[in-house]
C-alpha cells in the first residue's frame, strides 16, 4: 500500500514538473530573445526593427558612447543598423556577470566593454570565447597608443580588446587654498613643482602644512596618491612571465612608502576615495590636491559644484602615470559579430574617440585623436580654463607600456583598501599595514 | 495522502468495469452510459491529482531554485573552480571545508556575523516587545501607528543603508554633529570595530523592530482578556501583568521571532556591504564588519573562487541547521513543560 503510494505521488508530481517545465523553459527563452535579433526592445518599436541588424552593446557604469550620441551617429549612417545598451551600475556587479556569460556562451550582448584593471585576466582565460578584433575590417593598429593595443593582446597575439579611454594622470589642485598656503598658483609653475619625482610632491604637502589655511589637508587620501604613483610604474604587481612579484618589486614598496609617508606626515584628509566622506571633503574644500585622470574632472565638478567654480585647476603630475580606462570586446557567440566587430572599430576610431572626449572628457586611446582640434584646443571651464587637452596627451605619450596581470584588481585593491587604508585611516605603521594587506592578497589569490 | 492510496488499490481488482472498455472501445461508444461515467472519472481523477498540481508550483520552483542550487553548490565546494572557467572543476576532496579550520578571514567573520546578530536582534526584540505593548493599549489613530512602524520593513536595504552611512559619516555625519554638540569627540565609526558593528547593527534594528512589533501585537490580541482582569483583581500592576501575563503567552511567538531574527542575522549581507560604500566586500579596512555573507561573496564573486565560496555557503547552511535543531529543542522542552504545569 505504501509503496502504491508513493509511486502514484511520484506520477503526479513528474506530471505536474513537467507541465510547469514547460512554461519555466518558456519563460527563459523568452528572456534570453532580446539576446537575438528580432526582440521587442525597450525604445524601438517592433516595425521600426524590421529586417534591420540589432546590436546590443553591454557597458558599466555612465560609458559615455551612449551619452556622446555616438549610437544616434552610427544608426544615421547605416540606417539597417539599430544598437541598444545595457548598462549595469557598477563595474564590480557587470564583470562577474559578463564571466558568467563568457563561460556559459548565453546571455551576452554583441559588445561588451571590459575595464582596464580586469582585461589581463579576459585576455588571459577569455580569449578563445573573443574575436580577434585586430584583423577586423576599419581597424588601424598604428591609431592607437601602443601600451593600450598591448593591453588588449593576448599572448598569443590575438587583439581581443580595442581600446576606448585611457587615464593619463594630472594633479588637480586648489588655486585659493595654494595661494593662500604661500604656494604658486599658475599651473605651469604648480607643475614645476614637483616635476619629476614624487617625493617633490610630499615635499610641497609638507610646506603646504606648515601654512595650511584652517583644517584643510594636502590631499584626500593616501592611497589615491599610491594609485597615482603606481600608475606610472612598467612593472607593478606582475612580471613578464606572469609571475606575482608585488612583494618584492621596489617599485611598489617605492609607491606604497611614498604614500605612506603622506599619511603619516598628517598631509591627507584620511579619506577612502568614491565613497560619500570624499564628496562632502570636495564640497567643503577639505583638501588641496587630488591625483586626477581625465575622467574625474567631471566628478570633482559634480561634487565640488558652484562653490567651488574657478577655484579648482590641472597641473601636470610630477611623472606620467595612468588610471582606468576601458576596451571593447566582440564575443564569438554572438549573432552578428562581423557587424558587431565594424561598429567596435568604428566606435574606438581616433574621429569617434576625439568627440567621447569633447561630450564626456573620456581622453582618447587613440594618439590619432590628440592632433584633432577637439583634444588639442581642448579646455576645461570649470578648471580655470586647463587646457586638458595638452596637459593629459603629453601625460598619455609618457606612459610606459604597463605589465597587467589578471589578478591586478584584487591586488591593487587590497594594497589600497584594506593595508593604506589602515595606515590612513588607523593609524597603523607602515609595516603593520603592509602585513594586512600582503595577508589579505595571499588569502585572495589562493585557488 | 490516505484517500488517493486506499483509492489507487481498490482500482486494480475491477479493470474491467472502465479500464478495459475506455481502452478497447474507445469514447462515443456507448453514448448513454458514457457521460456519467466519465465525469464521475474525471471527477475522482479531480479529487486526486489537483492538489499536487495547486501544490507543484512551490515544489518545481524549490527544485529549480532552491534544491538543484543547494546541491550543485555542494558538488561545486568539493572542487577547486574559478568563475573564469566554471566547468574546469578539480576535485579537492573537503580541502575546501579544512582549510576554512586554519582561515583567520572566516573565523573573523563568524566572528562578526554572531556579534552582529547579538548587537541587531537582542535590541530589536526587546524594542519590539515593548513597541507592541504601547500599540496594545486602546491608542487615537491606533492603526497609524501600526503602519508607521512597519514602514522602516518597506523601504530597501540600499536606500535605507545609504542613508545611515551618511549619519554615520566621519567628517560631515549627523551623529558626530550631535555628539559634538554634547562636546563629544567625533567617532570614526567605519574603523572602530565595536561603532562598525553597532553601526550597521543600527541599520538592521532600524529595519527590522517594526515587523517583530506587529507579529507580537497580533499574537498579544489573541491572549484572553480574561487573564488581565483575573490578574487586575489580584492586585497585578501593569508591570506585573506585562511580565506575568503578556510575555508567558508569547512565548511560541517570542521563539519564532528569535529563529527567524537569527536566520536573518546569519545571512546578513546587504547591510554590511553597502555599509562600506563603494569599496567592495571586505567589510572595512581591518575587515571589522564582514560577515559570513559578505566573505562568501569576496571570494565568490572578487576573488573568482566559486569552490572556496560554495564551501562557505555550505557551512553557513550547516550552522543554520544547527540552529534549527537547537530551536527544535527548545521548542520542545517549552511545550513539554507547559503540559507539565498545567497538568
Amino acid at each position: 500500500m505504501q509503496i502504491f503510494a508513493v509511486r502514484k505521488t511520484a506520477i503526479a508530481l513528474s506530471t505536474a514538473a513537467a507541465l510547469l517545465g514547460g512554461a519555466v523553459l518558456s519563460g527563459c527563452a523568452s528572456d534570453d530573445a532580446p539576446a537575438g535579433s528580432s526582440s521587442p526592445g525597450t525604445d524601438k518599436t517592433d516595425a521600426d526593427k524590421k529586417g534591420k541588424t540589432v546590436l546590443r552593446i553591454g557597458v558599466f557604469g555612465a560609458f559615455g558612447l551612449k551619452e556622446a550620441g555616438l549610437y544616434d551617429d552610427y544608426m544615421k549612417a547605416n540606417p539597417d543598423v539599430v544598437i541598444e545598451q545595457n548598462s549595469i551600475e557598477r563595474n564590480e556587479n557587470y564583470y562577474p556577470q559578463l564571466l558568467n556569460h563568457l563561460t556559459s556562451g548565453s546571455g551576452l550582448s554583441d559588445i561588451q566593454a571590459v575595464e582596464v584593471n580586469n582585461i589581463a585576466e579576459i585576455t588571459a582565460t577569455q580569449s578563445a570565447r573573443l574575436m580577434d578584433l585586430g584583423k577586423a575590417e576599419g581597424v588601424q593598429k598604428d591609431a592607437f597608443l601602443p601600451w593600450k593595443w598591448a593591453q588588449g593582446t593576448s599572448k598569443d597575439g590575438k587583439t581581443v580588446g580595442l581600446g576606448t579611454d585611457v587615464g593619463p594622470m594630472g594633479i588637480c589642485y586648489r588655486k585659493d587654498l595654494f595661494q593662500k598656503a604661500g604656494l604658486p598658483t599658475d599651473r605651469e609653475a604648480v607643475g614645476k613643482l614637483w616635476a619629476g619625482d614624487w617625493r617633490k610632491y610630499l615635499e610641497v604637502g609638507k610646506q603646504y602644512k606648515a601654512k595650511a589655511p584652517g583644517d584643510t589637508k594636502f590631499l584626500d587620501s593616501a592611497s589615491g596618491l599610491m594609485a597615482a604613483v603606481t600608475g606610472g610604474d612598467e612593472k607593478r604587481y606582475y612580471d613578464t612571465d606572469g609571475k606575482v612579484i608585488y612583494k618584492s618589486n621596489p617599485a611598489v614598496k617605492e609607491a606604497w612608502d611614498i604614500a605612506a609617508e603622506s599619511a603619516a606626515a598628517g598631509l591627507t584628509a584620511k579619506h577612502q576615495q568614491f565613497q560619500k566622506g570624499w564628496d562632502q571633503g570636495f564640497a567643503n574644500g577639505q583638501f588641496a590636491t587630488v591625483s586626477c585622470p581625465p575622467w574625474m574632472l567631471g566628478y570633482i565638478q559634480d561634487k565640488a559644484g558652484d562653490a567651488g567654480k574657478g577655484k579648482w585647476d590641472v597641473a601636470a603630475a610630477p611623472k606620467p602615470s595612468n588610471w582606468g580606462g576601458a576596451f571593447l570586446t566582440v564575443p564569438e557567440a554572438g549573432k552578428n559579430k562581423e557587424a558587431a566587430a565594424k561598429l567596435a572599430a568604428w566606435l574606438t576610431a581616433p574621429a569617434q574617440q576625439a568627440k567621447l572626449f569633447a561630450k564626456r572628457g573620456s581622453f582618447p586611446s587613440a594618439q590619432a585623436a590628440y592632433s584633432l582640434p577637439e583634444v588639442a584646443g581642448a579646455k576645461h571651464e570649470y578648471f580655470n580654463n586647463a587646457p586638458i587637452g595638452t596637459i593629459f596627451s603629453q601625460a598619455a605619450k609618457g606612459v610606459p607600456v604597463q605589465i597587467i596581470g589578471p589578478k591586478d584588481l584584487v591586488i591593487a585593491q587590497n594594497l589600497a583598501d584594506i593595508g593604506m587604508l589602515q595606515v590612513d585611516q588607523k593609524g597603523r605603521s607602515s609595516e603593520e599595514g603592509w602585513n594586512a594587506a600582503v595577508k589579505a592578497i595571499d588569502n585572495a589569490l589562493d585557488q | 495522502m490516505s484517500s488517493p492510496s486506499s483509492q489507487s488499490v481498490k482500482v486494480p481488482p475491477s479493470p474491467s468495469v472502465e479500464g478495459a472498455e475506455g481502452g478497447t472501445a474507445g469514447p462515443g461508444a456507448e453514448p448513454a452510459r458514457r457521460p456519467s461515467a466519465w465525469r464521475s472519472r474525471r471527477y475522482r481523477w479531480d479529487t486526486k491529482f489537483s492538489p499536487y498540481a495547486y501544490v507543484a508550483p512551490f515544489f518545481v520552483f524549490f527544485v529549480a531554485f532552491g534544491l538543484f542550487p543547494l546541491l550543485y553548490t555542494g558538488w561545486a565546494s568539493l572542487h577547486q573552480v574559478e568563475l573564469t572557467a566554471p566547468t574546469d572543476m578539480n576535485w579537492v576532496g573537503l580541502r575546501n571545508f579544512s582549510r576554512l579550520m586554519s582561515d583567520e578571514f572566516f573565523w573573523n567573520a563568524l566572528r562578526n556575523t554572531v556579534t552582529i546578530g547579538i548587537l541587531s536582534t537582542v535590541p530589536q526584540l526587546v524594542i519590539a516587545l515593548g513597541i507592541a505593548h504601547l500599540l496594545h493599549y486602546k491608542l487615537r489613530g491606533s492603526s497609524f501607528f501600526r503602519v508607521a512602524v512597519l514602514t522602516p520593513y518597506a523601504t530597501s536595504v540600499a536606500a535605507a543603508t545609504l542613508v545611515f552611512v551618511l549619519l554615520f559619516g566621519r567628517d560631515y555625519g549627523m551623529f558626530n554633529w550631535a555628539l559634538g554638540m554634547l562636546g563629544v569627540d567625533p567617532v570614526d565609526w567605519q574603523n572602530g570595530t565595536l561603532t562598525s558593528q553597532f553601526a550597521v547593527s543600527t541599520i538592521v534594528i532600524w529595519r527590522w523592530t517594526g515587523y517583530n512589533a506587529l507579529i507580537y501585537l497580533a499574537a498579544m490580541q489573541a491572549i484572553s482578556p480574561d487573564l488581565y482582569e483575573s490578574a487586575e483583581l489580584d492586585g497585578a500592576s501593569r508591570w506585573q501583568q506585562f511580565r506575568h501575563v503578556t510575555v508567558p503567552s508569547l512565548r511560541p511567538t517570542i521563539l519564532f521571532t528569535v529563529v527567524v531574527s537569527t536566520i536573518g542575522a546569519t545571512q546578513l549581507f546587504g547591510e554590511p556591504l553597502l555599509f562600506s560604500g563603494s569599496a567592495g566586500a571586505t567589510g572595512g579596512s581591518d575587515h571589522q564588519f564582514q560577515t559570513l555573507g559578505l566573505y562568501l561573496y569576496e571570494q565568490g564573486w572578487v576573488n573568482l573562487h566559486l569552490g572556496r565560496a560554495s564551501a562557505i555557503a555550505w557551512t553557513m547552511f550547516l550552522i543554520l541547521v544547527l540552529i534549527g535543531l537547537v530551536n527544535w529543542l527548545i521548542s520542545r522542552r517549552l511545550t513539554k513543560s507547559e503540559k507539565g504545569s498545567r497538568s
